[in-house]
């Protein structure tokens, strides 16, 4: 998956569960539960539709690593998704 | 064995005003021809041959006049009995009974108790018209300050004198003019009943027929029609039109969650409105059919015979009544 | 012939506008079947309906305004109506479920009376004659009054009626909404009117602080070995199968209401009257603004499991407008969560006609004495607003004492 593939897919996640996220301009080191208000099921959703779509087992100890878009991108990178 | 021979509602009143004369020398009697002619109906003859003119009182035709006399020997410490003919004169002494008996322990702050007995006859179907023939006791049971009583059984006309001259506040006792003859036999082991309750006359599960007085008799036939038809009416004689008995009559209305109120008394602002409505305000949810009233035709009460049967609440009316409320109409 | 109604999605709603109809004329409809959406103040909500026929005529079209009990549609009268079909979404107040059912009698029940002549007085409004007597009995047995057959005065449904109705063989449960088929596709519905969903929670809020005279208590419950718990559970599982706190502060808080009883119900024409289950209202935020809070039935049956996958699905379905007529206004207590973002504490403020709502701040590590010694501990406030014409202090503080028990011994919940 190349970069650009793996943003797509998490702004089509994103996008899933807070609509605005699709078009937003959102800053890659912003946190993403500040700037698209997402709560704790918000996030919890995220990282289930990651999950489902890349295969990556994501435990919870490495949540905080997906609160920003860079953050993100980087560890679907780093386990090879 | 209790002794239970027969007695008639017209001797049962007499035995009690006798046992409160020779119980209490503070006891006496005032009324229109109780005296001489033995009273209007009856019910004090012979009276006079046994406690004299000091303590058995014929007075003119002045019912202000006799009511407020009795008012006030209650007050020093008598034990009046007032007799008025019928409700219909009472009219006349309405200013004694409720600007004065009425109030007078309220407006002297406790200082006056007024322990006066008044009994009248009330009631139609005597043919004697309609200036004789009226049932207003439920006027009376608008006020406070009396309480008000219907005796409908032997038992109750024998017993409810006592209590009432106990009591420190007026009391006035209706007896219905078409009760004096009936006969029923009578437990002489029962010597007291209270002036409080009301009282189920018949127990029974699908409707309550909440009467007093003179229409009693003519809901218990009813009940009996109905149980032919597999209708199981419960019967509730008031006994006591002010203050009402609400346990009682709520206690019915839940069980059997229909309820048919008879009275005599015209429908208009009466005292089955008055229950109704307490029944409505307290026992809504409870109930499974509209209330239902059989009460007098709002006219003055005919003369002529079938006009004056017509007129009153008959078992007939009641038994339809209550079978349409139960969706057999 | 029998009529299908416009619900009343809460005790607010005077009318609501057909978005869609997902059923047309000749389909055949089972109980628990969605069959339309209607747009209102929260937003848009599948509506469910509680007989099993056939449509034969749809009578409001979609984008037409109707008052609360209009008829939407016409089934046949042919096929017979589920015996104790779920409560008429008409009178959500009161979510109770019939009785299990009696042994079968060997012939079906006859009428006990026949079915009332012609001339019976239709009641006014157009309202089917039920009994106060009857009216209440079929609450309590979760039957909607207005379709049995009456044979009191006038064709009114009387009390033997609901009692006789409800003795009737077949009588079973109502299917639950069954969670596992796929939906429907569906055209893309209007999303709620902010404006709209506001007025409709000044109304509830307001005759709440008008009418409840609340009391309020609070307490710091100890996360550490909730929070272990779940580390430990979760660690095991992938992402979907994983459970937040929420799940347990849900279940935690509906085995503590069994025990106190008196906090689960409604208070309504002066008198409380105890809900028949556990019936969570959950406080859902919808992005933008406004909430809901769609119950969750019989929570205090559910494992924490089933009771996670609700609450995905609830909030999913909260902020897409996929609520259920059924889960609007059912809910017997309502529990609010802020989640790891929210504040430190929140009082409620009790949604008429209830009694309580629960409240649980964000969990965060702060100190706290264990054994005579300062530690950091992951800690959350919990906090109880409660209805006074009910309850007192006394009985709330059990209830949050129970909650914390609860939540002390998480594998159990």
């Amino acid at each position: 998956m190349t970069d650009a593939e793996r943003l797509a897919l998490i702004r089509d996640v994103l996008g899933g569960i807070a609509p605005e996220a699709a078009d937003a301009e959102i800053a890659g080191d912003a946190d993403l539960r500040e700037t698209l208000d997402l709560d704790s099921m918000d996030f919890m959703n995220v990282v289930i539709g990651l999950h489902e779509r890349t295969g990556v087992d994501i435990p919870e100890a490495d949540y905080s690593e997906l609160f920003t878009l860079d953050g993100a991108m980087a560890y679907l990178a780093a386990k090879g998704a | 064995m209790s002794d239970t021979a027969p007695m008639t509602y017209r001797e049962a009143c007499r035995q009690a005003l006798i046992e409160a004369m020779e119980a209490d020398p503070r006891v006496f009697m005032m009324g229109e021809d109780i005296g001489a002619y033995g009273g209007c109906y009856a019910v004090t003859k012979g009276l006079l041959d046994m406690f004299g003119p000091e303590r058995i009182r014929d007075t003119p035709l002045a019912e202000s006049g006799f009511t407020g006399a009795g008012i006030g020997a209650a007050m020093v410490g008598m034990r009046p009995i007032v007799e008025i003919m019928t409700v219909n004169f009472s009219l006349l002494a309405l200013d004694q009974i409720i600007n004065n008996a009425a109030t007078i322990p309220h407006m002297s702050g406790g200082q006056f108790a007024v322990p006066l007995v008044i009994r009248m006859a009330t009631g139609g179907g005597r043919r004697v018209a309609a200036q004789h023939s009226h049932s207003l006791e439920g006027w009376y049971a608008h006020i406070p300050g009396i309480r008000i009583l219907a005796p409908a059984t032997i038992e109750d006309a024998r017993h409810m004198l006592k209590p009432a001259l106990a009591d420190p506040n007026p009391v006035l006792i209706f007896e219905h003019v078409m009760l004096y003859n009936d006969t029923e036999p009578f437990d002489a082991s029962v010597n007291a009943v209270d002036i409080a309750t009301a009282a189920v006359r018949r127990a029974g599960a699908d409707v309550s027929l909440v009467t007093y007085g003179g229409s009693l008799k003519k809901c218990l036939a009813a009940a009996e029609t109905l149980a032919e038809d597999g209708v199981d009416a419960e019967v509730i004689d008031l006994r006591v039109l002010r203050p009402l008995d609400d346990a009682t009559i709520l206690g019915s209305v839940r069980k059997t969650r229909r309820c048919v109120i008879v009275d005599e008394g015209w429908r208009t602002g009466s005292l089955s409105a008055e229950i109704g409505m307490r029944i409505a305000e307290t026992a809504f949810f409870d109930l499974d059919a509209p209330l239902r009233r059989v009460c007098s035709a709002e006219v003055p009460i005919p003369y002529a015979p079938a006009m004056e049967d017509a007129a009153l609440p008959q078992p007939a009316t009641i038994v339809a009544t209550v079978r349409e409320l139960m969706g057999r109409g | 012939m029998r009529d299908f109604k416009m619900p009343a999605l809460g005790a607010d709603m005077e009318a609501g506008l057909l978005a869609e109809w997902l059923v047309k004329p000749g389909d055949k409809v089972k109980s628990g079947d969605i069959v339309c959406v209607v747009e209102t103040q929260k937003g848009a909500i599948e509506v469910e309906i509680f007989e099993n026929g056939v449509i034969e005529e749809l009578v409001v079209q979609p984008g037409e305004e109707v008052p609360v009990g209009a008829t939407l549609a016409r089934l046949d009268g042919e096929a017979a109506k589920e015996e104790g079909a779920a409560p008429a979404p008409k009178r959500p107040s009161l979510p109770k479920w019939p009785p299990p059912p009696l042994p079968a009698k060997a012939a079906p029940p006859a009428p006990r009376h026949p079915p009332a002549p012609a001339a019976a007085a239709p009641p006014a409004g157009g309202r089917a004659a039920v009994s106060p007597a009857a009216r209440r009995r079929a609450t309590e047995l979760g039957l909607d009054p207005e379709t049995l057959t009456g044979t009191g005065i006038d064709g009114s449904v009387t009390l033997a009626d609901v009692e006789a109705a409800a003795r009737e063989p077949g009588e079973k449960r109502p299917a639950e909404a069954p969670a596992a088929e796929a939906p429907p596709a569906k055209p893309a519905r209007k999303g709620f009117d902010p404006a709209e969903m506001r007025k409709a929670i000044a109304a509830a809020m307001q005759r709440s602080k008008r009418e409840i005279p609340h009391y309020y208590l609070g307490q710091t419950i100890d996360f550490a070995a909730a929070t272990e718990w779940l580390a430990a559970t979760n660690a095991t599982k992938p992402p979907p199968e994983r459970l937040m706190p929420a799940a347990l502060l849900l279940k935690a808080t509906a085995l503590a209401i069994a025990e106190v009883p008196a906090l689960n119900g409604h208070y309504e024409d002066g008198a409380f009257r105890p809900g028949s289950g556990i019936n969570i209202g959950w406080i859902v935020a919808l992005r933008g603004g406004g909430l809901v809070a769609p119950a969750i039935r019989d929570a205090d049956k559910q494992g924490v499991r089933d009771l996670m996958a609700a609450l995905r699905d609830l909030v999913q379905r909260a902020r897409t407008g996929g609520l259920r007529a059924s889960e609007l206004g059912s809910g017997t207590v309502t529990v609010t969560s802020l989640g790891e973002r929210g504040a430190d504490s929140v009082i409620g403020v009790i949604y008429p006609p209830q009694v309580a709502i629960v409240g649980f701040g964000r969990i965060a590590v702060r100190p706290w004495v264990v054994d005579g010694a300062v530690v950091a501990r992951p800690l959350a406030e919990a906090s109880l607003a409660a209805d006074h014409r009910v309850c007192d202090g006394h009985l709330g503080g059990l209830l949050l004492a129970a909650i914390d028990r609860h939540l002390q011994q998480p594998g159990k919940l």
